[in-house]
């Protein structure tokens, strides 16, 4: 057989073989140690020089391009073998992914961050002290002895009394922080201390446990245009606006003189409240600078510090904030509140990024 | 406090309008809780004169009108009884609103007659519930009068919040010097010329001297009163402010106290029993109560008594057998001052709320004592007629003379604001503080709340206005911020994110709860019981997070979300000393940890749920949780096979983590399966971690490699003493053991399957490396747990 068919002949069992198996066959019966092209390649031994150089050219140029064809053919079969294969293993993938329960956080939790945000700029810290309380730190300390008439509109609750006639009772707010916390270190004083506080009262508006955050400062200059400066700040902050309309009333606070209470105005829009616009006055806090009393009782000289403290409802904020109604859900545990109103689990909120987006 | 419009006027001069008093009032710190202005709701309404009323043409029971109204002649067709020619009524055109449905009325045709207006009733209008004819006006009126104006509803009653601080704002007076000095009109001088009396009272008074609490007793005798329903008048002044009118005699006292915060009492002095004496109550004495009521006293408390009896609760309200009624012709006026906080504290124990505690406990002006009475004479002469004897008078004015100094300079340095001298003295002086002119001021007795420096400054701000004090920035400490939470507040709120990464929804719950689940939480300890829980469900501290989550999550269950994951971090409380409030983190799981899918492998929630999550609580909280122990068991409330205690060392107990014991679940009434965890914040270990940077790296190019062992143990034997041992043999080559299976053998054995990893250092191990190390964690196996490897 010529060169030529035999190329010819190889090339078309190349193009014929349909499976990697029969490519194979074609490359032994070419390439192998016996295949036809190996053996011309073994008779070459037995030709005389000039020949053998020409023969043995034209064997390459055939090997070569045999190879080629098979390497190709190998390709092409392989392809259309993924192919096939790929075709055999389609999955739909409208179908569900494995369950995976999507936590929450808490709305109290959530807005305990804004607030330690927005207030850790300014280098407030978060002071923190017991629920359960002696009557030094929650009354007498704050400007309230016994019988003293506000202390009987905090609906307190006391436990039993004990073998020394001291009963202890669960702070009725987190004022008894501004003590704790002027009795442990000296001014100036930037704290916020926020946490749950408790009182006998339960109806639609009241819970008998309930979270607030309370600020004290204290230095030897922080007047009342700061408190003003401070709470509208905040507000603004907080409820991620430019401008709240605010008004300061002058109030009764036994630990503070002066007093005042603070309201924001706002709008009833679709059921919702919306702060920052309006015609309606909301009460969100009380305020005051220390009472000279109560910086006696933290162990410091009214004479040369002074300052302010507030406090405000944490569940209340974030009612206002997310337009959450009802204040008792936040202690019910309803897996379908907690679902609606938490947040997500790396939504921390920040500054830099906003607090609430 | 309630009051009217006008009765404000009686005492002050002004010419603000209701909306610039309601203003002044928020402004000086008096609340306004509720304004009720009839003659705003009123306005659309006004007088008209029925001219003629003739049978409608075509129905028997109505009556066609013509009705002359401000707005012209008007044709009405009315269907009440009393509709008739010559009368007067409140007459509603086209467009007004009406109170009782909201609706806007709108001409009519009624039985083929137009109606062109509408005369309405007394429900029509929201004022009573009377429909069953229209209001006919009396009093000479004129055609377009307003409703409320003829209606004599026109005086807006204001209803606001006082401060425990301010007793004198709880009189209308009070109020009336707050607005003056405000700048809303001026005070109007007191009319309180003394009467002199035309005889001695037969009845004399005395204090008794056993430390009850009245300090002044000014007495009053009154011969031939005549009482009766007071003039409308006053009467119209207490309706309008939600009191009943009773008598001219009670109703002077309830003036007093509204008018003057200055409560008095008027015993019928022909039903008492010689001389009145203030003295602390008997044991076993009682009063029948002018509320119906009677009362056991007790000493402690103090009573107003005759030589019989008790005949009034001092301070707080009087007696019923003693008390005015129509017949009265013989009175004695009581006018007296009592100690607040004796007061309050009998109302209290008495539980009696009167007009006349609420005043006395925040603390009645005692230099106004003998000035009430005197007042209140002359309204007594002129209301009742009679006479009136010479006062008697026992005690004296309690001393409450004290003066403090406002520096020039203190409104600026606490107030923050720039308020000319001479203004500020003019605000001191026109709240009647006697003020010098270098700022020596004297507290008036009415104001018991001044007691320094600081309340003189809150006076002259409240008066002059907080809306008035410039806002001003606070320095900044740092002009970046620098971080500000500690590494427990830092551990909370990783905890928290920590769990809701990992599917938890975090609750808020009670920190009470029933004191029967308490004891199953290891708690209900007599110290941490409330005295007065507001219910029995919630009458203890919480030991521990997980009752109230596991009730929270067979709540959830019986709605109908079976599959919860609920966390909370807060605190519990296993004694009331300070160290014994600790935070945590706690969750339960209930239910399928995967439930049923395409993709397989659905499996309820078990023990190792909860261990993994306890550790991932600790892991972001920045502890490695493999430098923890983990130790079989935990407390009573856990499955005590299937829990576990995370610890430091038996005496320092980090979490705990489980099933939850089957009995504990009964009682809550809960059905598993549940597994929970808690993890106290507080015990976790400092981290060691003293500066942003880390350890250098180091790595090694040599791939490590992986050896199984098969050990059998006796059951008992628990897989962490095998690891530990397996761990132990050479803390440099062998980087980790794991055990990837076990299964119970026969004959009390187990299989513990282990995967050790190798770590070559500085070459690749050869076989006889691996063999060796290999053959000394076998031996090492052997001699801690007894292990052999499987044949």
């Amino acid at each position: 057989m010529s060169l030529d068919a035999l190329e010819q002949d190889i090339l078309a069992q190349v193009a014929a073989a349909s499976d990697e198996a029969a490519i194979e066959a074609v490359r032994v019966s070419a390439l192998g140690k016996k295949g036809a092209i190996s053996e011309r390649m073994a008779g070459l031994g037995k030709m005389a020089p000039e020949e053998r150089k020409s023969a043995g050219a034209a064997l390459n140029v055939l090997k070569d391009k045999v190879s080629e064809a098979l390497a190709a053919r190998k390709s092409v079969l392989a392809e259309a073998a993924l192919e096939a294969r790929l075709a055999t293993e389609t999955l739909d993938m409208t179908l569900p992914v494995r369950p995976q329960a999507a936590g929450t956080i808490h709305p109290v939790s959530q807005v305990w961050e804004e607030v330690v945000q927005i207030f850790g700029d300014l280098g407030f810290s978060v002071a923190e002290g017991p629920h359960i309380e002696d009557d030094f730190h929650n009354f007498d300390a704050l400007n309230m002895p016994p019988d003293h008439p506000a202390r009987q509109e905090h609906d307190t609750f006391y436990f039993n009394e004990k073998p020394d006639g001291t009963r202890n009772v669960l702070r009725t707010h987190t004022s008894p922080v501004q003590i704790r916390t002027m009795l442990s270190q000296k001014p100036p004083i930037r704290i916020i201390a926020p946490g749950r506080t408790f009182r006998s009262d339960s109806d639609m508006t009241h819970t008998p446990m309930f979270n607030q955050v309370e600020g004290l400062v204290l230095d030897d200059v922080t007047h009342l245009g700061n408190l003003k400066w401070i709470l509208a700040e905040f507000c603004k902050a907080f409820f991620e606006v430019d401008e709240v309309k605010m008004r300061f009333r002058a109030s009764h606070f036994p630990f503070t003189e002066p007093s005042m209470e603070v309201d924001i105005q706002y709008a009833r829009e679709g059921g919702q409240l919306k702060i920052g616009t309006g015609d309606k006055w909301l009460e969100i806090l009380g305020s005051g600078m220390v009472h000279p009393n109560v910086i006696k009782a933290g162990g410091l000289d009214p004479d040369k510090v002074q300052g302010f403290a507030f406090g405000m409802g944490l569940d209340r904020l974030a009612m206002l904030k997310y337009g959450i109604p009802d204040l008792r859900a936040f202690f019910e545990s309803d897996l379908r509140w907690l679902r609606h109103y938490g947040f997500r689990a790396l939504q921390v909120p920040t500054l830099a990024g906003g607090l609430s987006s | 406090m309630k009051f009217t419009l006008s009765w404000l006027k009686e005492h002050l001069d002004t010419t603000a309008s209701l909306d610039e008093i309601l203003e002044g009032l928020i402004g000086v710190g008096l609340e306004v809780e509720e304004v009720s202005d009839r003659g705003k709701d009123l306005a659309a309404f006004k007088v008209a004169h029925v001219q003629e009323a003739e049978k409608h043409p075509n129905a028997d029971k109505l009556r066609l009108c013509k009705v002359e109204t401000d707005q012209g002649i008007k044709q009405v067709v009315c269907g009440a009884p009393n509709a008739r020619a010559g009368i007067k009524a409140i007459i509603a055109l086209p467009g007004a609103v009406i109170p009782v449905n909201q609706s806007v009325f709108a001409p009519a045709t009624i039985r083929g007659v137009e109606s062109q207006a509408m005369m309405c009733s007394e429900r029509e209008l929201l004022l009573s519930d009377e429909h069953n004819g229209i209001i006919e006006v009396q009093g000479d009126f004129p055609v377009g009068t307003p409703a409320a104006v003829a209606l004599g509803l026109n005086d807006p009653m204001i209803y606001i919040k006082v401060t425990a601080n301010r007793p004198d704002a709880l009189g209308v007076y009070g109020l009336a010097r707050d607005l003056a000095a405000k700048g809303l009109g001026k005070l109007k001088p007191l009319k309180a010329e003394p009467v002199k009396g035309t005889f001695t009272s037969p009845i004399s008074v005395s204090i008794a001297g056993d430390g009850n609490s009245c300090k002044l007793f000014v007495g009053r005798y009154f011969k031939g009163v005549k009482n009766g329903p007071s003039p409308k008048w006053l009467q119209d002044q207490l309706r309008a402010i939600g009191l009943r009118p009773i008598s001219k005699l009670v109703d002077i006292t309830n003036y007093m106290t509204f008018t003057y915060a200055r409560p008095l009492h008027v015993f019928d002095a022909g039903k008492t029993h010689g001389n009145i004496t203030a003295r602390s109550a008997k044991d076993g004495e009682s009063i029948l109560a002018l509320d119906g009521k009677t009362y056991a006293l007790a000493s402690g408390m103090t009573v107003i008594a005759d030589d019989a009896k008790p005949e009034a609760i001092a301070g707080i309200m009087g007696g019923e057998e003693s008390g005015c009624s129509d017949a009265t012709t013989n009175v004695f006026l009581e006018s007296a001052w009592f100690e607040p906080r004796a007061t309050a504290a009998t109302g209290r124990k008495l539980a009696v709320h009167s007009d006349a505690r609420y005043r006395f406990e925040r603390g009645v002006d005692p230099a106004f004592t003998q000035v009430g009475a005197e007042i209140a004479t002359r309204m007594i002469l002129d209301l009742c007629g009679g006479e009136a004897s010479e006062l008697v008078i026992a005690g004296q004015v309690p001393d409450t003379a004290r003066s403090f100094t406002l520096r020039k300079t203190r409104v600026k340095s606490l107030g923050g604001v720039d308020i000319p001298w001479a203004e500020q003295l003019r605000i001191l002086r026109d709240l009647g503080f006697a003020t010098s002119d270098d700022g020596v001021a004297q507290v008036p007795s009415w104001r018991p709340d001044v007691h320094g420096e600081a309340d003189l400054v809150e006076e002259v701000c409240r008066i002059h206005g907080l809306d008035n004090v410039p806002s001003a920035a606070m320095s900044r400490p740092h002009d970046i911020a620098r971080p500000i939470l500690n590494a427990l507040q830092k551990r909370m709120l990783a905890s928290r994110r920590a769990l809701a990464s990992r599917g938890f929804n975090e609750c808020v719950t009670w920190a009470f709860l029933p004191e029967a689940q308490a004891k199953l939480f290891g708690g209900g300890q007599p110290e941490l019981k409330l005295g007065n829980p507001i219910s029995s469900e919630l009458s203890d501290m919480r030991p521990s997070l997980l009752p109230n989550l596991i009730a929270a999550a067979g709540r959830n269950a019986a709605r109908g979300f079976g599959d919860v994951q609920l966390s909370e971090v807060g605190h519990a409380y296993v004694g009331d000393r300070l160290q014994d409030e600790t935070l945590r983190a706690g969750g339960v799981r209930r239910g399928a940890f995967l439930a049923r899918n395409v993709n397989g492998g659905a499996r309820n929630v078990d023990a190792f749920d909860a261990k993994a999550d306890a550790l991932a609580v600790i892991e972001a909280c920045g502890l490695a949780a493999s430098s923890m122990q983990v130790v079989q068991g935990a407390a009573a409330w856990y499955h005590p096979g299937r829990s576990g205690t995370i610890q430091l060392g038996p005496q320092n107990k980090i979490a705990m983590f489980g099933e939850i014991h089957p009995r504990i679940l009964q009682a809550m009434d809960v059905k598993g399966p549940l597994v929970a965890f808690e993890v106290i914040l507080n015990a976790l270990p400092a981290s060691k971690q003293k500066s942003a940077s880390r350890a250098a790296l180091v790595i090694s190019d040599l791939l490590p490699v992986s050896r199984d062992f098969a050990f059998v143990v006796e059951a008992k034997v628990q897989a962490a003493e095998l690891v530990k041992a397996v761990k132990g043999v050479d803390k440099v080559v062998i980087a980790d053991a794991q055990v990837f299976d076990v299964y119970q053998l026969e004959g009390g054995k187990k299989s513990l399957a282990v995967e050790v990893t190798l770590q070559p250092k500085d070459k690749t191990f050869t076989e006889e490396d691996i063999a060796a190390i290999s053959a000394k964690i076998v031996a090492a196996a052997n001699k801690a747990v007894g292990a052999t490897l499987r044949g």
